[in-house]
């Protein structure tokens, strides 16, 4: 922690890790799914860091980037938790072990 | 030719048609070769010797090429006029012969193909043109001699006929290739390169050819052998005497005055390579030499000439026994080529052609008017009955027999007679000729004896023929009378033609004291043979039961006379025992052998296919199911990755990171 | 180091843990709007204002109603017999650990090689507005249309089908 760059992207980094270890030992799909929304916040803690220390905060590109990332976001979850809905509806489950018909 | 093509596909009740057309083409062909005749006529003349040849090539292999042309010159000019004059005649004739048949337009159909191709074989210039077209005229004389197949034995004789002549083509064939080894051409007369010419002679002669001979001797003893089959020479005469199963017409046209005088026209067409040979003795004034090749066609026509005679006399059909005289006279034509040269010979074929196809029209018309009787035994009396063909018979009997002066026969023999008496070095010949010319006479008057004279001793009454039958008798009796002009040696203006000279007429030849001598011994012998015939025959007309006058006299030599001397027995023992024996053996070695060795492959090969067979169950089969279930089971294993679980999928991403991501840094490391 | 920062890492990492190991589905929704909070607090800490604000209004705001919305429709309340967690869940931590180790040990790396600047920049709304509809004009149509696609995309989704005639 010799910078405090370096604190933020190492909290990011943990933040991410513990999102996608939610996305991957839950059995949910919500959950599923709220974890890959912790990881894109990981991503856009990131992205605010890396704009505040870097060089040229004044352009701007790092907050445009964070604000269009969040925009992006809500939509996927809008649409994410939609299927999920759907999913439910046919196979009456939301659990993922049950769902295998892509299984090839 | 056109004309038999076009009858072929004609229908049977088109009798006018066919004949008309047959008739027709033929009559033109005559036109023609009157023009030609009048043409070569001009130029000997002027002089000079025509030879007009036509030529072109048909086959070209490598440096060598084949041939194929036409020539026209004296003896061309000659033997097309005699062909279509005669031919013409016969077909008339044959419009009332076979009116009663039903195959009416095939047989003048097969008339005009052989008509064309005797035409063919006359003015070939290339002895392999000529060999096709003595081909096609085999082959029509067998389809007119089996004319009526139902009959068994006109089709055997169709057959033997055939076999026999085909015999000797072989010869002739062998012939024919070795002249074109060795001079490299075919073509009579090609502007001084051509094989009768002679630069090619010259070669010929300096080859030897073993025995003796030189290649022109063998090339022309091949030839001959041709001729021998075709014109019913001894040994391969067989075939004439059974060839009068077929209508008489035919046997007028073919065997009496066209066909078997191909062969003789053959020799005669030949002869410059017959003749140059080496010489047994020098050579006088002779205008035929005395090769090797020419010495034996003369003892085989001489040897001909009696052996026909003999069994001539002891022979009780009409046909059979002109038959019989045919080949006699053609032994005469024969001796007289070897004795005397082209010109000779070639009179006597003429004026035998004229007179044989009076003789065998009047046997036609004979056999028509008694009802299709063939035998001499069961006439009799017809003096009354058939006057015309009684008169124009004897004209025609009598030149055969070579009454003095007035008959064409007597001059043309008497050629022969001269031409033998003359050669220098064999005498045999010309006695042989002697006694032939006593048979001949006595024979024919036997013959006219029992036809003509005496009682009917038919079972129905005899009649006249029409006039389309009889005219052309009174035609080829006046000329069986006048050509004896043209040849006499007063004014030999045949042989003057032939050969391009120029002809005198000078009544001194004639009583020239050798001449005159030979004039009056072959008198006294036809007065001789026809007052024999005249005692033990006349008026006389034994019923058929009874034996024979001369068979009363001396039976042991009527017997194997009568059976013809046992030629054909002979041949049945060997020759055809022989092939039927060979038959057997091929027949053998076919179904054992080579059947063998087909069942052999067979086997083999199904072996083989049992062998690939199991091959294929076991290898090919087994492989590649195997290789299919690893296929199935590889994309089972590849399949379960895909478990349809989000997670796992979402894990697998993430490990894929993590390696990717760790490989970058360690690259990067410095 | 901030002191601040600590406890607002804390905070948020705390709230991460709960979202994932809590059994309720509810609880987990509520401690995922508690990270949520911790990070707009994070960005305000970083000067990033109208970042921190647009965080509070979308994510806690919507995203969060929307996770609620979701639970309740697809019956979440109810606890699967099985267990919350998958059978392998070790291997699923055992990635997580290495993807964490993999990005910790790249961060501290490259440490010396990243740039510093301690300035605090003077970015106020207005220049954020200005730069969306100059520089940034294109991504932000771009992301109008796309937040209308998934509008419209949700909502046939989740829509309950139409009796098809048979």
């Amino acid at each position: 922690m010799t910078t405090p760059l370096a604190g933020y992207l190492l909290v990011a980094a943990l933040l991410f890790a513990i999102g996608l270890g939610g996305a991957l030992v839950r059995r949910n799909a919500i959950l599923v799914l709220i974890g890959i929304e912790l990881m894109l916040n990981a991503a856009n803690l990131n992205l605010i860091a890396f704009w505040r220390f870097g060089p040229h905060p004044e352009a701007l590109t790092g907050m445009m980037f964070a604000i269009f990332s969040i925009a992006v976001a809500a939509a996927e979850a809008a649409v994410g938790l939609g299927l999920v809905i759907a999913i439910y509806r046919h196979t009456n489950t939301a659990e993922l072990d049950k769902i295998d018909r892509m299984k090839g | 030719m056109v004309a038999s093509g076009i009858i072929a596909l004609l229908k049977q009740p088109q009798r006018k048609l066919a004949s008309t057309l047959a008739i027709g083409s033929l009559g033109f062909s005559l036109l023609l070769s009157f023009i030609a005749f009048a043409h070569v006529l001009r130029g000997w003349a002027h002089g000079s010797v025509v030879r007009e040849t036509v030529s072109f090539t048909w086959l070209q292999f490598g440096h060598s090429a084949v041939d194929l042309g036409w020539v026209l010159d004296p003896l061309a000019a000659v033997m097309l006029v005699m062909v279509s004059f005669v031919g013409l005649l016969i077909f008339i004739y044959s419009v009332g012969y076979m009116a009663h048949d039903e195959n009416f337009t095939r047989f003048f159909c097969f008339l005009s193909l052989f008509a064309g191709a005797m035409l063919g074989v006359v003015i070939s210039n290339s002895l392999l043109l000529l060999f096709m077209c003595w081909e096609i005229v085999g082959l029509t004389s067998y389809l007119l001699i089996g004319f009526w197949y139902q009959k068994p034995a006109a089709a055997a004789a169709a057959k033997k006929a055939f076999i026999t002549t085909r015999f000797g083509d072989i010869f002739f064939f062998l012939g024919i290739v070795w002249l074109f080894s060795q001079t490299g051409t075919l073509l009579f007369y090609n502007h001084g390169i051509g094989s009768l010419e002679p630069l090619s002679l010259a070669v010929l002669v300096t080859q030897h050819a073993g025995l003796g001979l030189s290649a022109a001797g063998a090339i022309g003893l091949l030839i001959f052998a041709g001729a021998v089959g075709k014109s019913g020479q001894l040994p391969l005469h067989v075939w004439l005497p059974d060839a009068m199963e077929g209508p008489t017409p035919v046997s007028a046209l073919i065997h009496a005055a066209t066909m078997v005088a191909a062969g003789v026209f053959l020799v005669a067409r030949v002869y410059p390579l017959m003749a140059a040979g080496a010489p047994i003795m020098s050579i006088g004034a002779q205008p035929g030499g005395t090769s090797v090749a020419l010495t034996v066609v003369t003892w085989v026509g001489a040897a001909t000439a009696v052996f026909a005679a003999l069994i001539a006399v002891a022979q009780n059909d009409i046909k059979r026994i002109l038959a019989y005289s045919t080949v006699s006279q053609l032994g005469y034509m024969m001796a007289g080529l070897g004795l005397g040269g082209v010109a000779v010979g070639m009179f006597h074929l003429i004026t035998h052609a004229f007179f044989k196809a009076l003789l065998f029209l009047g046997a036609g018309s004979v056999i028509h008017g008694c009802h299709e009787e063939q035998d001499i035994r069961r006439m009799g009396g017809l003096k009354v009955d058939m006057p015309l063909t009684f008169i124009t018979y004897a004209i025609g009997m009598l030149a055969l027999c070579g009454f003095p002066i007035f008959f064409s026969g007597f001059w043309s023999k008497d050629g022969i007679l001269e031409a033998a008496q003359h050669s220098s070095v064999i005498k045999g010949p010309f006695y042989l000729l002697v006694f032939g010319a006593l048979l001949t006479a006595f024979y024919m008057t036997r013959q006219v004896c029992y036809v003509f004279l005496g009682y009917w001793r038919g079972p129905k009454p005899a009649y006249e023929s029409p006039m389309v039958m009889t005219l052309p008798l009174v035609i080829l009796a006046f000329f069986a009378m006048a050509l004896g002009l043209i040849g006499t040696p007063a004014w030999p203006w045949f042989h003057a033609f032939l050969e391009g000279r120029a002809a005198e007429f000078s009544v001194h030849s004639l009583i020239e004291p050798g001449f005159l001598l030979l004039m009056a011994t072959s008198s006294l012998v036809v007065f001789l043979g026809l007052g024999f015939g005249w005692r033990l025959y006349g008026e006389k007309s034994p019923k058929p039961e009874q034996p024979d006058a001369l068979e009363k006299s001396v039976p042991w030599l009527w017997a194997p006379l009568r059976d013809r001397l046992y030629v054909d027995e002979f041949y049945g023992v060997t020759v055809i025992a022989f092939y039927a024996w060979w038959g057997r053996v091929a027949d053998w070695i076919d179904r054992r052998v080579w059947g063998g060795i087909v069942a052999l492959v067979a086997w083999i090969f199904a072996l083989w296919a049992q062998l690939n067979r199991l091959l294929d169950i076991n290898w090919v089969d087994g492989g590649f199911d195997k290789t299919c279930e690893e296929l199935s089971e590889g994309g089972g294993l590849l399949a379960s990755l895909q478990s349809g679980r989000v997670q796992n999928y979402l894990r697998i991403l993430a490990v894929a990171v993590v390696a990717l991501a760790v490989i970058l840094f360690w690259s990067s490391r410095p | 180091m901030n002191a601040v920062f600590y406890i607002l890492a804390a905070l948020t990492l705390a709230g991460g843990l709960a979202t994932v190991l809590l059994k309720q589905l509810v609880h987990c929704a509520l401690a995922v709007t508690v990270a949520f909070a911790g990070l707009a607090l994070l960005f305000l800490q970083l000067d990033a204002q109208f970042a921190g604000f647009a965080q509070i209004l979308v994510y806690i705001g919507a995203v969060a109603i929307l996770i609620v919305f979701a639970i309740l429709l697809t019956r979440g309340s109810e606890l699967p017999k099985d267990g919350v967690f998958s059978k392998t869940w070790f291997l699923g931590l055992v990635i997580a650990a290495a993807v964490f180790a993999v990005l910790g040990w790249a961060v501290l790396a490259s440490v010396s090689a990243v740039p510093q600047q301690n300035a605090v920049p003077s970015v106020t709304v207005r220049d954020i507005g200005i730069a969306l509809v100059g520089r940034y004009v294109l991504p932000l149509e771009i992301v109008a249309l796309l937040l209308t696609a998934a509008t419209i995309g949700a909502v046939i989704v989740a829509m309950h089908e139409k009796e098809r005639p048979r």
